[in-house]
């Protein structure tokens, strides 16, 4: 893989005639834990989709680990572990079969499954209730059989779309740790975040997207600096309250 | 293709069809309950005690030379223990009887019956030399089983009496045999109707594969999976190779259901091993009609909806239901497989065809064509239109 995990260049994504994405620019280092911030329907999940093979870009090019999304899919796919915004589990498997079936799909051997599955669950508190159908999960539990199942294979690239949406503060400091240990094994990771805090506790670099365009890109403490801003939400109000005003 | 996902894909379907209460009733309690169900009410029960029908007759074929074939074919129909022969002179104190509800249905012996008969045997091979004629047959629109039940017994009292009891794949005269070997007398209602019960509880997979895709669908699964190398091709064999298993479950739970409460067909390994054949292609084809509900459906709960545009006529044009229907509805019923599944059906069980019968093999074709197209179609539209 390329030391530049991520390039997009000039990416322009359209829905009939309502533009998602206009034109962003952007590279993600490997081994880099950055964070996309932006309103709602500013454009980040769009733009994650398109990483993710899910959304072909309308216009502009987009590789992921060297691999163009568009010709190369399958490399791509190899390459990420995605955790959707929305929980996507099946209700009717327990947490474990879940988690096994999204390794299986990534035809990871059974012994290696079977270890990662087993030290996920422990590090996300869910071993007890691994053999319970996630359909009796409570939200926060769910969450986290979510974010498990986009990373047991173990991927180069995660995306993780906001992750620690309905989690109480304890389950959310474990996976604050749990993705700062992703970041010690040098594995690069995309993350979504409403959560300022989040965003300024884990990521080295976030970009503000707003419109489908870049606001804003740089470490939390350099935009802190430019904008002359306490923390990274007076940052985020500052370019994006606009929208909130004129709405209302 | 690799089997690790499919394998795996395949498991977590299985597991479904298990555990989902609603998907669990329609695959495995519904034909229960169906072939229980029918088989108490059709006489299946105990083996030997039948339901009886209440059939005026009215022969007018009762002067000239031929008139013992339309007598023959009385003691046929009184026979089979189903049906109680009621003798009436006329059409008209027939059907005053059968608007009363004292028979159930009224059958006219055309005057022209025993030559009709007695053509075909003179000249088996040369149809224009045959005297053609109709029976006709006035049912009791308000009796539902006797609608169903009756015309598929006369239609077989009626073949066993001009044709004989040997198997008769094609129009091949020369294995006719003779009309008073009539088996029919052993036979039950539920025999008759058996072999569509079979296919009939087979059409609900459309619901079931439908209402799976869409609510993987609206719960975002779908899309998650294709975030993994998982491939089209290995996604679609795997839902194909749940819902053939599926239907083998169901088929070996309805013919074990049915034998419990009394069906005894006389066929061997190689008959059970084809009819199996049949509705394992016959379920790629339901699963096709899912994917294809599954596209045009924007929900679980509309596709629930949709799917009975394939059901509905599946069921009423194609199975046991079929039999008492109109001779256009009848005709119709051409254009939809589960027709040729219970025909082949019914030829292996009922008729004692042999699995290598030009008519069960050109069943099996027309209902693998009926499949490839379906299934062929729900992929392409699903992959198409139908994944977000």
């Amino acid at each position: 893989m390329n030391e530049t995990a991520i390039v997009i260049d000039k990416l322009t994504k359209k829905f009939e005639d309502v533009t998602a994405v206009d034109g962003l620019s952007l590279e993600v280092e490997k081994g880099e834990l950055f964070g996309l911030l932006g309103p709602n329907g500013a454009g980040k999940t769009t733009t994650i989709n398109v990483l993710c093979c899910i959304f072909e870009p309308t216009s502009g090019s987009v590789s992921v680990g060297g691999y163009d999304v568009r010709r190369e899919p399958e490399n791509v796919k190899e390459l990420i572990g995605v955790c959707p915004q929305d929980t996507a589990v099946f209700s009717y498997l327990t947490g474990r079969e879940n988690i096994e079936l999204f390794g299986n799909l990534h035809t990871m051997p059974k012994e290696k499954l079977k270890k990662n599955t087993d030290e996920l669950l422990e590090r996300m508190g869910l071993s007890e209730d691994a053999k319970r159908r996630v359909g009796k999960y409570s939200g926060g539990m769910r969450r986290r059989i979510n974010l498990i199942m986009a990373l047991v294979h173990d991927p180069e690239i995660a995306f993780l779309d906001e992750p620690t949406v309905g989690m109480d503060p304890q389950s959310r400091r474990a996976v604050w740790d749990f993705i700062k240990d992703l970041k010690k094994q040098n594995k690069t990771v995309i993350l979504t975040t409403h959560f300022m805090e989040e965003a300024e506790e884990l990521c080295d670099r976030v970009g503000i997207i707003d419109y489908g365009k870049l606001i804003a890109l740089g470490a939390p403490e350099q935009l802190k600096a430019k904008f002359g801003a306490k923390n990274l939400e007076e940052v985020f109000i500052q370019l994006t309250g606009r929208r909130i005003r004129e709405e209302l | 293709m690799n089997f690790q996902r499919v394998f795996s894909l395949v498991e977590k379907d299985l597991k479904r069809m298990i555990r989902e209460p609603a998907t669990l009733f329609l695959i495995i309690l519904f034909p229960v309950i169906l072939t229980i169900a029918f088989g108490v009410s059709f006489g299946a029960i105990g083996g030997t005690q039948s339901t009886t029908y209440q059939l005026g007759v009215v022969n007018m074929d009762i002067a000239g030379p031929y008139q013992q074939w339309s007598q023959h074919f009385i003691g046929n129909l009184t026979d089979t223990e189903i049906l109680k022969i009621q003798d009436y002179s006329s059409n008209e104190t027939g059907q005053a009887d059968l608007i009363q509800g004292k028979i159930q249905a009224l059958l006219l012996i055309p005057e022209d019956f025993g030559q009709s008969c007695d053509s075909f045997w003179n000249a088996p091979t040369d149809p224009s030399l045959w005297v053609n004629t109709t029976l006709t047959l006035y049912l009791d629109s308000g009796s539902m089983f006797a609608t169903q039940a009756i015309p598929p017994i006369i239609q077989e009292v009626l073949v066993a009496t001009v044709y004989g009891t040997q198997p008769v794949p094609v129009p091949r005269p020369i294995q006719i045999g003779s009309p008073s070997l009539v088996q029919a007398s052993k036979l039950t209602a539920f025999d008759y109707m058996a072999p569509g019960i079979f296919a009939y509880s087979a059409i609900f997979l459309t619901m079931t594969v439908a209402q799976s895709f869409t609510t993987d669908r609206e719960n975002g699964l779908l899309r998650r999976i294709n975030t993994t190398p998982t491939t089209s091709s290995e996604f679609m064999t795997g839902q194909a190779v749940s819902n053939m298993f599926a239907a083998l479950i169901q088929v070996a739970l309805v013919f074990a259901m049915a034998y419990v409460v009394g069906y005894r067909p006389n066929v061997n390994a190689a008959t059970f091993t084809l009819a199996f054949v049949i509705m394992s292609i016959f379920a790629l084809c339901n699963v096709g009609f899912g994917l294809i509900t599954a596209t045009l459906a924007k929900s679980s709960g509309a596709a629930t909806g949709l799917a009975f545009i394939f059901i509905i006529p599946q069921m009423f044009l194609g199975t046991f239901v079929g039999a008492a229907l109109s001779p256009s509805a009848q005709a119709a019923g051409k254009f939809v497989p589960s027709y040729y599944v219970t025909d082949a059906l019914t030829s292996l069980f009922l008729r004692g065809a042999p699995v290598s019968s030009p008519k069960i093999l050109l069943d099996l074709l027309v209902v693998s064509i009926s499949s490839v197209i379906a299934l062929l179609s729900g992929i392409l539209l699903f992959r198409k239109y139908g994944k977000t």
